[in-house]
């Protein structure tokens, strides 16, 4: 079995992420950048599916040279392959031509099975582009699982979202997208770095994946960012005095709050 | 290890040193405090630790290591280290003590039966040298092994040895007089004991200042007897063994003490942003920032020692002098740096609460451990003719 998993370099959750001022897209040189983590779970997920049915994992990403580093992660946790779309005109994508681009690189894969990815990245989270891809390529789209399983030309998945668990099954090949509690990823190993720098890369322009430059980048995006300003400081928080009702009051506030 | 004037890593051990980096703070930073106010030996770590390869860093692939080499040790020892020094000697004396020796010395059947689990981090195993009246001056030991048909006969006692007691610690490795040489001088020997070996005997846990979620026993022989293809390379080579061993062993240990050096820059750097006394952070006060700019020099330096010892190694020229020299201020940077962290932190630094205080606490041994301070400026003056 053939996947593509779809990844994508982002700044560090634990580094402060801000925007440019000057065309208010994502400051990639103000903090340090890694492999997403939801994405190192769909990593992990797919080499887990190929121990079990074997195939190859192919990685791919869409950013500027510097994302080479993240397929290099993904590919000493033991990806086989990567694919990198990289091309200064793709600065400033919106979500819909990002997936477009993608899956006119994930056609110049061949056989592909099974599309993985991450439900959302953890700097735009914008949590559509798997959907959107699947949708321009024509695939079912099974999203925020929990569980992936395959069985012959099925797979099956756990979707979990704030509504409750479905279960969900589709016929290959197709899209999976996986939520953080799917599984815990490898760390790579010293064997699987070094494995890592002889294992190809191919890197793709625009021209090279047959994408038109007029239809990405930010002068031709549909949604664009009119202001930006930085969260604001942590406030006091809320104080509930108790008037007997206190346990109640702090249970209402935690399930407002989706905690419980 | 590039050119001589470079001290850039190349891009694997860049990336090993981050993959470790991550992991300690990730996996071993929360959960490593509990373990050692306990005094227990955190299996899960170490099995983890195993199936990132960490045990296996400088050994070959066919005896399941990773193919890398003593830097790449030394780099893991380092990023373990800045988070605690408990699992980093577990590491260290597993690799560079317990499945070294085997990798170096041993035979065929030796590296094939041992190797493949040591590699994995599945099992450990100690190298048995220092006694209860013989640590600097190894020439006092006073374990034997005698020959009695086709078994060695060992008796007598280890003391303070590494990873000799856990529950996954398949060997000792035990160093021990076979006998006199022509001019009547002790002939030293190394011997595989398994552990469970009928004689041998492992007793509890030391109660120990620091180190405390790692495993140090003493160990008692008492005709104890193991099969004559246990001796671990040539008869009478033990003490040229031991002396190899303990060269690159130092060169661990230097990246060991950097590690809990850097350790106590990284924890006063966020305490000093964070805490306010008299108005201010104290990170604005001249007084804490030389005292952070000092330890951040220190923990600079004894990298750069530690780097050029490693280099001297990796490239097979001798590297005694500059193994002592590595260790010697690597481990003074780790007791400096540990004494002013936890001024940093104030009465916070004397609570075990804060890693500063594990770091103060497991700061001392350092500067005892593989080599005493003494012993390495012996080295180095030997070194200069002296």
């Amino acid at each position: 079995m053939n996947i593509v998993v779809l990844v994508k370099q982002v700044p560090d959750t634990n580094s402060e992420r801000r925007l440019t001022d000057s065309d208010h897209t994502l400051d990639r040189a103000s903090a340090d950048v890694v492999l997403d983590e939801i994405n190192e779970r769909a990593v992990e997920e797919a080499l887990r599916l190929q121990e079990a049915h074997g195939g190859e994992v192919t990685v791919v990403t869409m950013g500027p040279d510097s994302a080479t580093d993240a397929l290099r992660k993904a590919l000493s946790m033991g990806a086989d392959k990567a694919v990198h779309l990289s091309d200064a005109a793709l600065h400033g994508s919106d979500a819909v031509q990002t997936a477009r681009a993608l899956a006119k690189v994930i056609g110049t894969v061949e056989g592909v099975d099974l599309v993985l990815a991450g439900n959302e990245a953890t700097d735009g989270r914008m949590g559509a582009v798997p959907a959107m891809v699947a949708e321009v390529l024509g695939l079912p789209a099974l999203t925020h699982a929990r569980k992936v399983e395959v069985d012959g030309s099925t797979v099956r998945v756990e979707r979990e979202t704030d509504e409750g668990v479905a279960f969900v099954e589709a016929a290959l090949p197709a899209l999976v997208s996986v939520g953080e509690k799917i599984n815990e990823p490898r760390y790579p190993s010293f064997k699987g770095i070094m494995a890592a720098k002889k294992k190809p890369v191919t890197t793709l322009g625009l021209a090279d994946a047959g994408i038109d430059a007029a239809e990405v980048g930010l002068a031709n995006a549909a949604t664009t960012v009119v202001e930006a300003a930085p969260k604001p400081p942590r406030s006091g928080g809320q104080k509930v005095e108790d008037a007997g009702d206190g346990g109640v009051r702090i249970a209402e506030f935690l399930a407002a709050q989706k905690l419980i | 290890m590039g050119a001589t004037m470079d001290h850039r890593l190349s891009e694997e051990h860049e990336a090993l040193r981050k993959t470790v980096e991550e992991f300690a703070r990730e996996e071993v930073a929360p959960v490593i405090g509990d373990f050692y106010e306990r005094d227990e030996f955190p299996y899960e770590i170490v099995r983890q630790m195993g199936r990132m390869g960490l045990f296996g860093l400088p050994f070959p692939e066919e005896f399941g290591g990773m193919g890398g080499d003593y830097f790449a040790l030394c780099l893991a020892l380092e990023e373990l280290a800045r988070v605690d020094s408990s699992v980093a000697i577990t590491l260290e004396a597993g690799v560079s003590l317990g499945a070294m020796p085997i990798y170096r010395f041993g035979t065929d059947e030796q590296r094939a039966r041992w190797l493949p689990a040591l590699c994995a981090g599945e099992k450990l195993a100690a190298f048995g040298l220092t006694e209860p009246g013989s640590g600097s001056d190894a020439g006092g030991m006073r374990t034997t092994a005698r020959l009695d048909d086709d078994e060695w006969v060992i008796n007598g006692t280890k003391a303070f040895i590494t990873n000799s007691g856990t529950d996954i610690t398949a060997l000792v490795t035990v160093a021990c007089v076979t006998g006199r040489t022509e001019n009547g001088r002790p002939e030293y020997s190394s011997i595989i004991v398994p552990a469970g070996t009928p004689g041998f005997t492992v007793s509890k846990k030391y109660s120990k200042v620091g180190w405390n979620a790692s495993d140090t026993r003493e160990l008692s022989f008492a005709d104890c007897r193991v099969p004559a293809e246990n001796l671990l390379g040539e008869r009478g080579r033990g003490y040229a063994q031991f002396l190899q061993t303990l060269d690159e062993g130092r060169v661990a240990i230097a990246a060991l003490s950097v590690g809990l050096a850097q350790g106590c820059v990284d924890e006063s750097l966020r305490y000093a942003k964070e805490r306010e006394a008299f108005g201010h952070r104290i990170g604005e006060y001249q007084a804490i920032q030389f005292k952070i700019a000092d330890m951040e020099a220190r923990a600079h330096t004894a990298r750069l020692a530690y780097y050029h010892a490693a280099a001297k190694m990796l490239r097979g020229e001798p590297f005694k002098k500059e193994a002592a020299i590595a260790k010697l201020v690597a481990s003074n940077a780790a007791m400096d740096n540990a004494r002013d962290a936890t001024q940093v932190f104030g009465g916070y630094g004397f609570m075990n609460e804060y890693p500063v205080g594990r770091f103060y606490r497991d700061a001392k041994i350092l500067e005892i451990g593989e080599g005493t301070s003494e012993v390495q400026r012996m080295l180095i003056a030997r070194q200069l003719g002296l």
